[in-house]
């Protein structure tokens, strides 16, 4: 294991578990979290989930056919089902193999 | 309720996290060996930091040697979220004494849904909250183990398996959109990041795309509350 994945292992778990003990440092006791803060919680989490779709879909623009096609019949294939079952593990489950299936077969 | 039957209620509470933390975790550990990565890291990472989807986006972001900086600023805006997950059981976690640092610590996308069915009094509510939390551990490290070690061992390609990460994604996404009334966000997350990714190219548009996204939210929630006010 090389240093460098050791700090960028180990920078992630810091920042994350500062993030998850904020609110004991800011707003134990009596203290209110601002307001401004709390519509950006409400609304931050769908616009990252977004930008992270759009992150795992880059490889896209430089390989339309092998493997664009597959990401798009596969994503539909993840919305459809979880629009229609509502599982989360179903659809991802799903999903991967129509994707790994069509990676070979296109 | 007594020990074994907290222990049970807190094991069958967590049986749909145990489906999808083993699958998800063992496709988490193939994308890392296949990335060149040994399961002492992945041991590491499952076990320090414990949150699926930005494992997932910290492989590829180590595969391409991106900086530490890039690292640190996509983290904390990918687990931002946790930050409120925290908030929502403050008071819950700051009764748990001795096991304050693992609440901290365990709390997932998937364990603070749980905890948000729990109907429970308020002390027997926080062990199924602990053990539920301990067992969701064990089901991440387990899974993300076996996919590092079985990964090789497979007898047909694994490739592809990343879709996963994909796929958790677009789940995620999907749910958030049921649930709030008001698209923009979204709809604002999914144009930033495509004229981030043309402008700034594959390896450098995830932090100027975060960046603008949240500075683009706190304007809009701030015309808005004018607006309210008015």
């Amino acid at each position: 294991m090389s240093l460098y994945v050791i700090l960028a292992i180990f920078i992630a778990a810091v920042v994350t578990f500062s993030l998850r003990a904020l609110p004991f440092l800011l707003f134990s006791g009596n203290r209110k979290m601002p307001d401004w803060l709390s519509r950006l919680g409400a609304v931050l989490p769908s616009a990252i989930m977004a930008v992270l779709i759009v992150y795992c879909l880059k490889g896209v623009k430089s390989d339309m056919i092998g493997t664009g096609v597959p990401s798009a019949i596969a994503v539909l294939v993840v919305a459809l089902s979880y629009k229609w079952k509502h599982n989360t593990f179903l659809s991802i489950l799903f999903g991967t193999a129509v994707y790994m299936l069509l990676l070979r077969i296109l | 309720m007594k020990k074994p039957e907290i222990l049970k209620l807190s094991l069958i509470k967590s049986l749909p996290i145990l489906c999808s933390y083993l699958f998800i975790g063992t496709a988490y550990g193939i994308l890392m060996q296949q990335a060149g990565f040994p399961w002492l890291s992945v041991l590491l990472a499952s076990t320090c930091i414990y949150t699926g989807a930005l494992q997932f986006v910290l492989t590829t972001l180590m595969a391409s040697g991106a900086s530490l900086l890039t690292i640190a600023v996509t983290t904390f805006f990918m687990n931002s979220r946790q930050t409120f997950y925290t908030l929502t059981f403050l008071d819950d976690i700051s009764k748990t004494g001795r096991r304050r640092l693992f609440m901290i610590h365990s709390l997932t996308d998937e364990t603070y849904a749980v905890n948000c069915t729990l109907e429970l009094p308020p002390k027997e509510k926080r062990e199924v909250m602990f053990y539920v939390a301990a067992f969701s551990h064990v089901y991440w490290i387990t899974g993300s183990l076996l996919g590092a070690v079985v990964g090789q061992l497979l007898p047909f390609s694994t490739d592809g398996i990343d879709f996963c990460m994909t796929a958790l994604f677009v789940t995620i996404f999907l749910d958030q959109w049921e649930k709030s009334n008001r698209h923009f966000p979204a709809l604002l997350g999914l144009t930033v990041g495509i004229v981030c990714l043309l402008i700034f190219g594959e390896g450098q548009f995830m932090l100027p795309a975060l960046l603008l996204v949240s500075a683009a939210l706190v304007y809009d929630n701030s015309r808005s509350r004018k607006e309210e006010k008015a």
